[in-house]
């Protein structure tokens, strides 16, 4: 019962990633519409002068907000590691 | 370390921290921004640990201080991302606006320091963040390996 779970759920995610890379971008073909939308506008619409910055902080916000919840776990990580008790150092 | 070493952190220390927030200050019209300057700022913080020992840092710069100062920017960061909601989250709502709302001139021009709406705040939030998170994961590391008791 299990194995045949595991194999109908493996061919399905094989089957899924064989679908994603016949639909993927042709390689080499020039950039898609999305890229030359954000560099035409991001200076009226945003109004920063460094598209990059603008990409991160508004095109694509969501991702940044990522990235800080990341470095905020990897402090808390770091700091629980790192952290001696007062009890442990009288000891 | 060596009184050489001391004499040059001293005179280098203020302008790698400037540097580091004028990077901060700047995210959006040169490249840069809230996560290389906070980086920049932190290993001028690094720097002082180095050259003068990791107590003496401490005395100026406790980690129950830093970790406020994170979690704060992290606050203001996703309060701005809330804040554009009335249209999308992560809306930059303050473009037009009369705070950091100017839009600069189509194409190549000088850079205005009064643009781009939410952009330059959220530097400034993820700038708090990083500076005070890795400050503090150094700090931490440091006073780890000289035995001395992390203040809570």
């Amino acid at each position: 019962m299990r194995k045949t779970a595991t194999i109908i759920s493996l061919v399905i995610v094989i089957v899924l990633f064989i679908v994603t890379a016949f639909l993927m971008h042709p390689f080499g073909q020039p950039p898609s519409d999305m890229d030359d939308y954000i560099i035409e506008n991001a200076q009226s619409e945003a109004g920063a002068n460094n598209v990059v910055s603008s990409v991160v902080f508004d095109y694509r916000g969501y991702d940044t907000l990522g990235e800080a919840t990341i470095l905020f776990t990897a402090v808390t990580a770091v700091v629980m590691l790192f952290r001696r008790r007062k009890e442990e150092t009288i000891n | 370390m060596s009184k050489i070493v001391r004499t040059i952190t001293n005179l280098l220390t203020p302008f790698i921290l400037m540097f580091g927030l004028y990077v901060i200050m700047h995210g959006h019209i040169t490249p840069g921004g809230g996560f290389q300057g906070g980086a920049v700022f932190a290993s001028g913080i690094a720097l002082l640990i180095v050259a003068f020992n990791s107590a003496k840092v401490q005395e100026k710069l406790k980690e129950r201080h830093l970790s406020v100062i994170e979690s704060s920017g992290a606050l203001m960061f996703i309060g701005l991302a809330f804040a554009g909601l009335g249209i999308t989250f992560f809306y930059n709502f303050m473009v037009g606006s009369s705070i950091f709302g100017q839009i600069p001139p189509e194409g190549s021009n000088p850079g205005y320091m009064w643009t781009a709406g939410v952009i330059p705040l959220m530097n400034i939030a993820v700038g708090l963040k990083v500076i005070a998170g890795l400050s503090a994961i150094v700090l931490v590391m440091a006073l780890a390996s000289s035995n001395i008791r992390i203040d809570e």
